[in-house]
């Protein structure tokens, strides 16, 4: 930053007006990243501004993190520079609806909860089933990049989302895709903005693909003893013509706490050392009743030690406790420590060798996967020593190594700020480093933003 | 080609290996398209390691490079615009890896899109990507293209199928992006490189997904006295937000063509059909069934028929896919638009088509993806008769200007190529262009792999010209 706070300030308030742009030390901090407070927030009102304040950062080689409702800014490692925080939810609106066309166009800043409740008007809905949903924006939760619970059945934000506007590094307002649900014009730079955590562009608007709301949906949860008879069970329904909504796999640290989220008596915690599996499924009446004897059946065949149907709105209830489970995780202290472990199968019999990990170090520990996604790896320490944030840091190299092992990739997702001067919280560099690097620089040649907080330092 | 490279690249592939007569290159001067440009060599390697010694000896000679499937793509792409080496990965045809398991295979680029099917069926499994070609064309040219298919309505395009590749990119580095599961940590490269039509790397080995084959297919013909009733019926149907596998149109001057041609069994006298294909588990193929009969009588359909068996379906299906083929006794030449529309809008479109072909006085025939609103209108001329070709050149853009002006794309699933690349700045602005350029460089620093496509030539020219247009459909097949 080549300025004073007073002088940026001043700055911005020219280009976009002072109603919209604060300095105040308070407000500012509200914005922090991993302890990094920004000299200034701005608030654009249209796109146009957005890329009027990128062209002014780059101008004056500010540090920029676009910032939605803040909810997931505790991804990545933390910020090298942050000058300025560019908060987007003024840009809330859906721009274009096409209901008889199942595609929609609509800007980064709106909540996912209300363009849902929008598109519900028309009985449509868009599958982006993320933790964090009630609060998250549209354009927060494509630049997270957390796995959607639906994905099983409707893929994930890459096979829906149809295209992109946002402002790259440049300050130019640019697009790719379209609004179409079929295209190959020109280059999908949309994709690349999927996870990308801020630091190619400032998404401003997203188009997407909907989907009908189901006529009715159903859960089948089923209890059982072991890894293997979990993994038989999973096998035996993904081999099955049955095409679940869901599938999710919990440790029975995990279902106490879904359960107090439904707060209801059913799915009541299971015994330590067994897993419970949730499947999601949905179709009119006819459907229901085909999946709900089906996958009964299956049940059986693996021995589960229980297996109970939920209707209805028990059904959706469960569905939102899943798909938040890993907000509750992270809410619960902020000192969980959460690895997100992508691997192929998702869910193996090797898995107890991270409860053993966790076990060895005496830290409470849960577990929660879904087949389609990823897995999910919790750690709950007790209030933070620095032989716990040691701890922490040689499990998660244990972690790494295992999921190279599996074929497979980890990180760190949420964690202490402490544990991050340890530890890379995105593990050692990818083979594919080097392009990375070079497609940052085509967004963002000045690396203006969110610089040092994503994969390989950039 | 320079002696000099033709023995580098004898040196590197075995004496003998490289084609570079002129007689020899002749038949990889064209592909599916209406192109043409020949290569200076072709060579054919068998693996990655001597695709990447080519491409430096390339690089050192400062050679263009473009790889090459089975010549299937139909704008243009795998055609050496600029002369140069061209890579054809016939020799890369092998399957290396199934995982019946985790429903994933890795692939060579030249392996031929079907043969992966028929490797895997038996275990009750298939690569969902089907475009008409599916018996010809490869792999590694799906994935350049992002190609599409009548089924990717339900299941979407080759994008939604890749979950890693093998990159040599243009100075030889060879790398690895995405993961076999999908979901790698960092930017979707290979979101990316999946339909960058082979500017920005040679892909030399392909991780898929397998999708398991459904419990029940049933494959539904449904009969219109006019093409309105069935444009109506499709705008319905994704309305009622009714997903069918697959949902094609052929309109009534089409399917005689097919019908003369396949023996299909489309009814002659009709105006238009709907063949629509709903797959998944018994209950779910019922209840869609009875709710796209009932959206089809409402829109008047004389008739909704049902493939008795396997064999009546895939007569069907072959009509449909070799339609193009049955264009070919119409006319001299045919040009087969690829345009891509919102679904709701597919009625007014056609009717739009049908007011152009008139005010050029030509025939346009439509058979096209109508359930992803991907449209294919084909305009049949003589490229003989200077007039006629005008007229052909002034119909096609005035269509494609449409598609854009109601929302739509340049293509769906053929692709830019040479094709369509000076028609680019009517959806895209120069800082469009700026940052798609800076990702080519970022890549293909020098242009050394595809150049000409992709990117108009008269860059932000913004306007489609006539003699654009002209070299669009110059040299017709």
């Amino acid at each position: 930053m080549s300025v004073s706070a007073d002088t940026l300030v001043a700055g911005l308030e020219s280009a976009i007006g002072s109603s919209r742009v604060t300095g105040d030390a308070a407000l500012c901090t509200k914005y922090a990243v991993d302890g990094m407070i920004p000299s200034v927030v701005a608030s654009p009102a249209s796109a146009l501004q957005v890329a009027e304040i990128v062209r002014f950062a780059k101008a004056h080689k500010l540090a920029a993190i676009p910032f939605g409702n803040g909810t997931k800014t505790r991804i990545g490692m933390p910020p090298r520079r942050y000058d300025l925080a560019l908060e987007v939810t003024a840009l809330n609106q859906i721009a274009y609806y096409d209901p008889a066309d199942l595609t929609l166009s609509v800007d980064a800043g709106m909540s996912l909860a209300k363009l849902n409740e929008a598109l519900a008007e028309q009985q449509q809905f868009l599958p982006l089933a993320v933790p964090f949903f009630e609060e998250s924006t549209v354009g927060g939760a494509i630049a997270a990049g957390l796995s959607s619970s639906l994905r099983s059945s409707y893929g994930s934000a890459r096979d829906f989302l149809l295209g992109a506007e946002f402002v790259n590094g440049a300050g130019a307002l640019t697009k790719s895709g379209g609004r179409v649900v079929k295209n190959v014009t020109g280059y999908d730079l949309h994709k690349l903005l999927i996870g990308s955590l801020g630091t190619l562009a400032a998404i401003t608007r997203l188009n997407f693909r909907t989907f009908p709301l189901p006529q009715g949906y159903g859960q089948l949860l089923a209890n059982f003893s072991s890894v293997e008879a979990v993994n038989e069970f999973k096998s035996m329904v993904v081999r099955s013509p049955l095409s679940c909504t869901s599938f999710d796999i919990l440790s029975a640290e995990a279902t106490a706490r879904v359960a107090k989220a439904t707060g209801s008596c059913e799915p009541a915690r299971v015994p330590n050392g067994q897993w419970q599996t949730c499947i999601g499924f949905e179709g009119d009446e006819s459907v229901l009743r085909r999946y709900s004897s089906d996958l009964t059946k299956y049940a059986q065949q693996c021995r589960a030690e229980r297996y109970f149907l939920l209707e209805a709105d028990a059904a959706k209830t469960l569905s939102a406790a899943l798909r938040e489970l890993l907000t509750t995780v992270v809410r619960s202290s902020e000192h969980a420590t959460v690895f997100k472990i992508t691997t192929l199968p998702a869910f193996s019999v090797d898995i107890l060798r991270l409860r053993e990990l966790a076990a060895q170090y005496s830290m409470p520990s849960s577990i929660f996967a879904s087949a389609a996604g990823p897995l999910y790896f919790a750690l709950e320490p007790p209030p933070l020593k620095d032989e716990t944030i040691a701890t922490l840091a040689q499990i998660s190299s244990e972690v790494l190594e295992y999921a190279a092992r599996h074929q497979g990739q980890a990180c760190i997702l949420f964690c202490p700020p402490e544990l991050k001067r340890l530890a890379n919280v995105w593990g050692s560099a990818t083979p594919d480093a080097g392009i990375m690097r070079r497609v940052k620089n085509a967004f963002d040649p000045q690396n203006i933003f969110a610089p040092g907080r994503f994969v390989s330092g950039i | 080609m320079d002696k000099q490279i033709i023995r580098g690249l004898e040196a590197i592939l075995g004496a003998g290996t490289v084609l570079h007569r002129p007689e020899d290159l002749l038949l990889y001067e064209y592909d599916g398209s209406v192109e043409k440009g020949r290569p200076g060599a072709v060579v054919f390697p068998s693996t990655t390691e001597e695709v990447a010694r080519v491409v430096k000896l390339a690089a050192q000679h400062d050679v263009p490079i473009v790889g090459r499937g089975a010549g299937t793509g139909l704008s243009g792409g795998a055609l050496a615009r600029t002369g140069g080496i061209m890579i054809a990965f016939t020799r890369m045809n092998r399957i290396l890896e199934l995982d019946f398991d985790n429903q994933r295979a890795v692939v060579q680029p030249g392996l031929v899109n079907l043969e992966l099917t028929r490797a895997v069926e038996h275990a009750g499994l298939y690569f969902a990507p089907d475009p008409s070609s599916q018996k010809s064309c490869t792999i590694g040219g799906n994935v350049s293209e992002n190609a599409g298919g009548p089924h990717t309505l339900a299941y979407g395009v080759t994008s939604n199928h890749v979950t890693a590749l093998e990159l040599v990119l243009p100075d030889g580095e060879i790398c690895r992006v995405g993961t076999r599961r999908g979901d790698s940590l960092g930017y979707d490269l290979t979101g990316l490189i999946v339909g960058s039509e082979g500017t920005l790397a040679l892909v030399t080995e392909i991780s898929v997904k397998l999708l398991r084959k459904p419990e029940s297919v049933k494959t539904l013909l449904a009969i219109f006295e006019t093409v309105d009733d069935a444009s109506e019926t499709v705008a319905h149907i994704t309305a009622r937000a009714i997903t069918p596998a697959a949902c094609e149109m052929l309109d009534g001057w089409t399917l005689r063509a097919v019908e003369d041609f396949i023996r299909a069994g489309f009814p002659r006298d009709s105006g238009a059909v709907l063949l629509m294909e709903l797959e998944g588990l018994a209950e779910v193929v019922a209840s869609q069934a009875a709710a796209v009969e009932e959206v089809c009588r409402l829109h008047h359909a004389r008739e909704v028929r049902i493939a008795r068996d396997a064999a009546e379906r895939e007569l069907l299906w072959k009509g449909r896919k070799n339609a193009f083929g049955a264009m070919g006794r119409l006319a001299p030449s045919n040009y087969t638009l690829d345009g891509v529309i919102p679904r709701s809008k597919i009625p007014q479109a056609l009717r739009r088509i049908q007011e152009i072909g008139e005010k050029y006085d030509f025939r346009i025939g439509n058979i096209f993806h109508a359930g992803d609103g991907n449209l294919h209108p084909i305009v049949l001329f003589d490229p003989r008769d200077p007039v006629q070709y005008e007229k052909a050149v002034e119909a096609s853009a005035e269509i494609i200007r449409y598609c854009v002006e109601i929302g739509g794309a340049l293509t769906g699933e053929h692709g830019i190529g040479m094709e369509k690349s000076e028609l680019m700045p009517l959806l895209f602005s120069d800082d469009d262009f700026d940052l798609m350029r800076r990702i080519h460089d970022a890549f293909n620093p020098v242009n050394a792999l595809n150049p000409g496509k992709v990117f108009p030539l008269n860059k932000g020219c913004g306007e489609i010209t006539p003699r654009a247009q002209a070299a669009v459909l110059a040299n017709p097949l």
